[in-house]
């Protein structure tokens, strides 16, 4: 009899604090959530080049293969340092979640040179390829190559800009909510292009030099 | 209404309303996930180099570390986790990695399949000849 009591007690808790008779949710979960439905979909664009990769990656015609070309030392300091920017965006969101200007500016100069360090590592790899007589229009392998690596490598890009115009934000508007919801689009737009890479060097680099 | 149970955005691990565990927590579930990231990289690199393992298998393992890795990502960076206020960024989440997993596994084996049935080069430069 107690136990039933405590259990319709338990219901009637629960029945009172659902969402859905609250009201609509505040507008940072909102718009987070929308802004991850955009994540999950680029997501299935970047599946459809790596599935486009995985299936030409044998398609070299005559030319020279992943395991010629690639350069595992470039491509692990390339991943050390976008695994580091992802961790100095996690220490940002964290000051930001605090207000703190100065560790938000010294976190976010710590993600902005990691993350051009990484872009800089890349176009160098590209810019050795092109002179070694591997352009994208060499064979089927290197057009599926250059649009994965290229892709990813112009999302980071477009990150670098958009933390940039953030920082400016935050110095000329201060806290403000609209500001911090941009600021949890960017960290999950910044974190996200960390695991797209995980999958990129296994597959493209790692796997690329097994065979 | 004010322990009203909303779903929390995805990514917002230690906003102020749910500060409870304070900011050193949050440095902590980062550091723990930088660390566990970078000992599961390590592990790749060296698998995709060593002549220890067994050929074949090495794909094999470098695809389960790199999804263990993406693991930590979500949990440790993105703060998805099993909670119910989570339910809805887990939903998203999964419906995306059933389209990934349709797109990449679909096309592999839909090529490979049309490679095998292909006429084989030499006969094929046979009939351009015509």
């Amino acid at each position: 009899m107690n136990v039933n009591v405590a259990l319709e007690e338990d219901v009637r808790q629960g029945a009172r604090t659902i969402a859905s008779e609250a009201g609509p949710a505040p507008k940072r979960i909102v718009v987070g959530y929308g802004f991850w439905i955009f994540l999950l979909s680029d997501i299935v664009m970047f599946a459809a080049l790596f599935a486009a990769y995985a299936v030409l990656a044998h398609a070299t015609a005559g030319g020279p293969s992943g395991a010629q070309l690639f350069n595992q030392v470039s491509v692990a300091i390339e991943t050390a340092c976008l695994l580091a920017s992802s961790y100095t965006c996690g220490l940002m969101s964290l000051a930001i979640g605090s207000q703190r200007r100065l560790r938000t500016y010294v976190a976010a100069v710590f993600t902005f040179v990691l993350g051009a360090a990484f872009l800089t590592l890349e176009l160098r790899e590209f810019a050795g390829m092109i002179a070694a007589g591997a352009p994208p229009q060499r064979s089927a392998f290197l057009s599926a190559f250059f649009t994965l690596v290229g892709c990813h490598g112009l999302h980071v890009t477009v990150g670098l800009i958009w933390l940039v115009v953030m920082m400016l934000q935050i110095a000329v508007k201060g806290f403000r909510p609209t500001v911090e919801r941009r600021l949890l689009c960017f960290s999950l737009f910044w974190h996200a292009l960390d695991i797209i890479w995980v999958w990129l060097f296994t597959v493209v680099y790692l796997m690329g030099v097994q065979s | 209404m004010t322990d009203t149970r909303y779903d929390r955005a995805p990514g917002d691990g230690f906003t102020p309303a749910n500060m409870e565990e304070g900011p050193e927590t949050g440095v902590l579930v980062y550091t723990v996930g930088l660390l566990l990231a970078v000992i599961l990289t390590a592990i790749s690199f060296w698998v995709a180099n060593t002549s220890l393992l067994w050929t074949p298998g090495v794909s094999l393992g470098l695809t389960a570390l790199a999804i263990a890795q993406m693991g930590v990502h979500l949990v440790f960076f993105l703060h998805v986790t099993t909670g119910p206020n989570n339910t809805n960024n887990v939903m998203a989440l999964a419906f995306g990695v059933l389209i990934v997993v349709l797109v990449v596994a679909g096309s592999l084996l839909i090529m490979a399949d049309l490679n095998e049935s292909m006429i084989p080069a030499e006969l094929m430069n046979l009939h351009m000849q015509h």
